[in-house]
């Protein structure tokens, strides 16, 4: 069993959760926390390749991302049927995610003692 | 049992914070116990003693004060989603060179770590957002 599931539901910009949501989860490892991570509705936005967010003067989350295997964070999930309505492939995402189906969801939120949603 | 509550909302924009201080009371009622109370993103506006509501709103933040001090639980506000929202206590004004500190009383300002720790020791953690 893990110890945190932080799941990213909202779109990379527009508003700062993705980022605090981000920060969460580093922090949550520094304090030596097994922290897995998943993608779902809008939020599978945050995977997409090639983000510009300083055009819009923000300062994006793909750094925090690169970071994620220093912090030990391996776990990292995009949920399939979101990415399939949203016209997106698991094959061209910013980071390597596990694709997981509807059916798998409660078994993924059930292996965690603490789920944070974002 | 032992609960923390974790609040992403701000006063007057939305009902989360009036809905954790509320579930915040019933808990107590019950004869549970509140280990923390923990302010992250827009939550952190709570925290702000400049808060001046009309009359005949409710002071969101004095509300907080006032249980939190009847009840002994902590108040801790997430510092970096504090100080880039221009909440700060009279160190970080000082560390950045601000004119004032406004945090409210009995609120204190502190690492992200603290959310993670309030889970870790609470059997329970209720997050409110918007």
């Amino acid at each position: 069993m893990s110890d945190i599931l932080i799941i990213f539901r909202k779109p990379p910009a527009g508003t700062s959760w993705a980022r605090e949501a981000m920060d969460l989860a580093l922090v949550g490892a520094a304090f030596g926390q097994q922290v897995s991570l998943l993608f779902m509705g809008d939020g599978v936005f945050q995977l997409t390749q090639n983000q510009q967010p300083d055009v819009i003067g923000q300062k994006g989350t793909q750094a925090m991302m690169q970071a994620l295997p220093m912090y030990d964070i391996d776990q990292v999930f995009v949920h399939q049927d979101s990415m399939d309505t949203r016209g997106m492939s698991p094959d061209n995402l910013n980071i390597s995610c596990q694709a997981i189906d509807s059916k798998a969801l409660p078994g993924l939120l059930q292996q965690h003692k603490q789920v944070f949603n974002f | 049992m032992k609960y923390s509550i974790a609040i992403y909302g701000g006063p007057y924009s939305h009902q989360a914070t009036h809905s954790a201080w509320h579930f915040t009371r019933a808990v107590l009622k019950r004869g549970h116990t509140i280990e923390r109370v923990f302010f992250y993103h827009d939550g952190v506006y709570n925290a702000s003693a400049l808060t001046a509501p009309p009359q005949d709103e409710q002071n969101l933040p004095l509300k907080w004060q006032q249980l939190a001090e009847d009840n002994d639980f902590e108040l801790t506000v997430c510092i970096a989603a504090a100080v880039r929202r221009g909440i700060l206590d009279e160190n970080e004004a000082q560390r950045y060179s601000k004119p004032a500190a406004n945090l409210e009383q009995g609120y204190q300002l502190s690492g992200l770590g603290q959310l993670v720790d309030a889970g870790l020791t609470s059997d329970r953690l209720i997050s409110f957002g918007p």
